[in-house]
């Protein structure tokens, strides 16, 4: 534990962390990548929920339109990631003790839980059902899932926005 | 400016505002379903953008993507319109007098325009952009609205920080 501290501290007085909190325009700035690339991030994985569901791209195969998707999702993902590090990293301390972000964190990791566990239950037999136009439950499921998890994630990322105290 | 104040002054007075004011989880609640429609829109827009570009889903028409993703943007902007409306209501002063709001405006208005320039081109002649000599003319296009969304995003969270104290 001491040494998740030391390195959560290591990180909160480094001069990268210090000229975020100091600076006027740093902050926003990245505040803005996060959300840019946030957006991308929801309404790309949005495309593939929606056609899990069987209300959208009916006509694209599923594993198709998850090799076009993803490649988009997980590049703006890793700008969300890495400018999320940034923006916590300036106030590590209270943003830890901050309920919302790390309800953010846990249900960003069940996100990621949720795509392994349909990737591994799903590789195996999707070329037989991956040109239905609405695939079977457990697809469906893993989309109504992702769609719920991140609605509660970007609300998270808003509410942290308003319980933080001053920065 | 000054009518802009007083009309704000107003706008704050209404019973309506001061619902939106009071009620700690209203704005919040509106704020996340505005980024939720925000990431919709502007998602769509890019992706026709990167088809244009031919790095996302090359082995469909460009017509086929376009009439995917560009039409559903409206419904979508009518949320946005409605919640964005709410929250100007709930806090007049913190966009109405303030610049960034109106170059959010404006940008979004360049939006639509483009958005829906694309839209009739492409659904209207499909190999609009697919031949060499037009293929430029395209890439253009789609970097400009890659460029004025991203300038929406940034514009609207610089909203917070740009507000009349």
């Amino acid at each position: 534990m001491s040494y998740i501290q030391n390195l959560i501290a290591f990180f909160e007085d480094s001069s990268i962390a210090d000229s975020i909190r100091e600076n006027d325009t740093l902050f926003p700035t990245i505040e803005s990548i996060h959300v840019v690339a946030i957006c991308l991030v929801v309404g790309s994985i949005l495309v593939l929920d929606l056609r899990l569901l069987g209300f959208a791209s009916m006509n694209r195969p599923v594993g198709r339109l998850t090799r076009a998707i993803l490649p988009v999702t997980w590049g703006a993902f890793a700008i969300a990631a890495s400018s999320g590090f940034l923006l916590f990293i300036s106030n590590a301390t209270k943003y830890l003790a901050n309920g919302y972000f790390d309800a953010k964190i846990v249900l960003i990791c069940m996100a990621g839980l949720n795509m392994i566990v349909f990737h591994a239950v799903s590789t195996k037999d999707l070329p037989q059902w991956e040109k239905q136009k609405s695939p079977p439950l457990r697809a469906r499921i893993a989309g109504a899932l992702s769609i719920l998890l991140w609605i509660a994630i970007v609300a998270c990322g808003r509410w942290i926005g308003f319980t933080m105290q001053e920065l | 400016m000054l009518a802009l104040t007083g009309f704000s002054k107003w706008l704050a007075a209404t019973s309506l505002s001061h619902t939106i004011q009071t009620v700690t989880w209203i704005i919040p609640t509106l704020q996340t379903i505005h980024i939720l429609c925000v990431a919709n829109a502007f998602s769509s827009a890019v992706l026709v953008d990167l088809r244009i570009f031919r790095v996302f889903e090359r082995d469909e028409p460009l017509r086929e993507v376009t009439r995917r993703f560009l039409p559903p943007i409206w419904p979508v902007l009518l949320i946005l319109l409605a919640t964005g409306s709410l929250l100007i209501i709930g806090e007049p002063r913190r966009s109405l007098v303030n610049t960034t709001f109106y170059l959010k405006m404006a940008l979004l208005l360049v939006a639509i325009l483009l958005t829906a320039t694309l839209q009739r081109m492409v659904l209207a002649a499909p190999e609009v952009f697919e031949d060499r000599s037009r293929q430029l003319a395209g890439r253009a296009l789609a970097t400009v609205s890659i460029l004025v969304w991203c300038g929406i995003l940034f514009a609207g969270r610089w909203i917070a920080y740009t507000q009349a104290g």
